[in-house]
């Protein structure tokens, strides 16, 4: 088993209710995708499993283990064992793509290689093999500023891959690249996990690419599991229900009408 | 006019806050007793003329530019060694204030825990008690404690300047992005090794600008504590004033200028390669 939660509510600080009670239970060597519309609380649910955000009420099980009940030396090196793919990964300007992917392995690192590797970084050969499978091995010296957003996510990607966690969570990792590029990369993080028997959760905008890439789909609206399928059983009426959204009314386009466009030549 | 649509929910209070500034200002030049008058009075006028005409030419006798070359190199010496101690000192306090290292912070939306609040605090209070003492101040204990010359003017460097690079330091690490931190701190990094990736590389320019202009700062707070008999220009300056000796301080003053644009260029320089 790599995750479970139980009856897991997040609550933020302004009493907004992001999650509640979320039941969920995801095997080892599992790929699945969540999906949901915007606010639908799909970031908290990555956030919790990624043990970046605190339950405020349920339980919770990464790994074996509850990290909200060890110490944070032992929480640290849990998370080490995690990775979280961020949709825009929080990269310093001036630092450089080799640096930024090689941090992916800080946790693992003590604090003298890693200061070390700040100066002169360490392993040139394994940061460009993993920017090159995400085809971004000529950007290895480049600084992050000079990257576009879809670069970055690529980056972020190729952080997660080099830090090699057991648990390998993305909240919209391809929500910046082209569709081309997107399908590419998501096929590269399921082989990744494949390979590796590496349990992969992903939180897609891309309907498509979700049932494209992903056996399990879950659906997630207003803080809730919608529901909770493998792929082929997903329909559009399912889709319909989980994305419909009785506040938006598109504005009425204009009726043009054929007296005003007389030609006047 | 402002209709409803329009309004702005900050300009009252902006508008308010001017008005405040404003009104504070006033009794405090009334209460410095600041007087512009007496610049135009004419003794005070032909008294500073007097001194001023004879600051040209600037004495350049081979004598007198080796006592100055050597009064300056030590000038320079009193802040650079003054300078490194307070950086030993303001580095290590300066993590220790800063709430950019808390670990609970990037579980908790931004917010440290209420324990490592409390521990930042005395901190703190260190910080500001090394610099709520002024550096002459100081400079006149250590001279009492370890007599005359530049080892009392490096102490009270030291000590003050830790006090406003600690401080300042912290404050630097808190205002840059914190989400680099936070991500690594996620994915199990160490707070230091967190930190050097994360915020340094953010933080690195503005840290060397500041730490430049601070060693200005203590160019001219070690000829200031001359004065008081710690060394440098500042005593060769206060001999040649005493004396009258307006060609030697013009000098001086021209050393001090060049000084200060030294720094100046380096911090130019520094910040160049760090942009």
């Amino acid at each position: 088993m790599s995750l479970r939660l139980s009856g897991a509510g997040l609550q933020h600080g302004n009493g907004v209710h992001a999650l509640r009670g979320v039941d969920l239970h995801i095997a080892a060597g599992e790929r699945v995708a969540i999906i949901g519309p915007s606010g639908a609380g799909k970031s908290s649910l990555l956030g919790i499993m990624a043990s970046a955000l605190r339950p405020t009420s349920g339980d919770l099980q990464l790994l074996e283990e509850d990290p909200w009940r060890l110490s944070s030396r032992a929480r640290q090196r849990l998370r080490s064992r995690i990775g979280l793919i961020h949709q825009a990964p929080p990269l310093p300007p001036r630092q450089r793509v080799v640096t930024a992917v090689l941090a992916g392995r800080l946790g693992q690192w003590g604090l003298g290689r890693s200061m070390v590797n700040l100066l002169h970084p360490l392993d040139i050969p394994g940061a460009r093999a993993v920017l090159a499978q995400l085809d971004l091995a000529d950007r290895l010296f480049a600084q992050c500023q000079q990257l576009s957003g879809g670069q970055l996510q690529r980056v972020g990607i190729a952080r997660a891959l080099y830090q090699d966690p057991s648990l390998l969570l993305a909240d919209e990792p391809v929500s910046a690249m082209d569709p081309v590029l997107a399908d590419h990369t998501l096929r590269v993080l399921c082989r990744h996990a494949e390979s590796r028997g590496v349990t992969l959760v992903a939180s897609l905008h891309a309907v498509e690419l979700a049932l494209a890439h992903f056996p399990r789909i879950i659906g997630v609206r207003a803080g809730q599991i919608a529901f909770d399928r493998p792929a082929g059983e997903v329909d559009p009426e399912l889709l319909d229900a989980l994305y419909a959204n009785e506040q938006l009314v598109s504005p009425p386009l204009p009726t043009a009408s054929m007296e005003l466009q007389i030609p006047r030549c | 006019m402002l209709t409803r649509d329009s309004r702005d929910p900050a300009a009252l209070p902006r508008l308010l806050l001017t008005a405040v500034a404003l009104a504070l200002l006033w009794p405090g030049i009334q209460l410095a007793e600041l007087d512009l008058g007496v610049l135009l009075a004419a003794d005070s006028q032909s008294e500073m003329g007097r001194f001023v005409a004879a600051f040209w030419p600037p004495a350049h006798a081979p004598d007198f530019l080796r006592l100055l070359l050597d009064a300056t190199l030590q000038t320079l010496a009193i802040a650079t060694a003054g300078m490194a101690l307070a950086l030993v000192v303001a580095i290590p306090t300066g993590l220790l204030a800063s709430r950019a290292l808390s670990l609970s912070a990037a579980s908790r939306g931004g917010r440290p825990g209420v324990l490592g609040q409390a521990l930042r605090w005395p901190v703190r209070a260190l910080l500001i008690f090394l610099r709520s003492v002024p550096e002459i101040v100081w400079a006149l204990l250590f001279v009492r404690a370890v007599g005359l010359g530049p080892t009392a003017g490096v102490l009270a460097i030291a000590i003050t300047y830790a006090g406003m690079l600690g401080k300042v330091y912290a404050e630097i690490f808190e205002s840059v992005d914190r989400r680099p931190m936070h991500a690594l701190l996620q994915a199990g990094a160490g707070r230091l090794s967190a930190f050097c990736y994360g915020i340094l590389p953010n933080a690195a320019a503005e840290l060397t600008s500041y730490t430049v202009y601070r060693w200005e700062c203590a160019i001219r707070a070690s000829v200031v504590m001359g004065f008081v008999g710690a060394g440098g220009l500042g005593q060769q300056i206060d001999l040649s004033l005493r004396m009258f000796a307006g060609d030697e301080v013009a000098s001086m003053l021209l050393t001090f200028l060049l000084l200060v644009l030294l720094a100046d260029g380096l911090s130019r320089v520094l910040r160049g390669r760090l942009a």
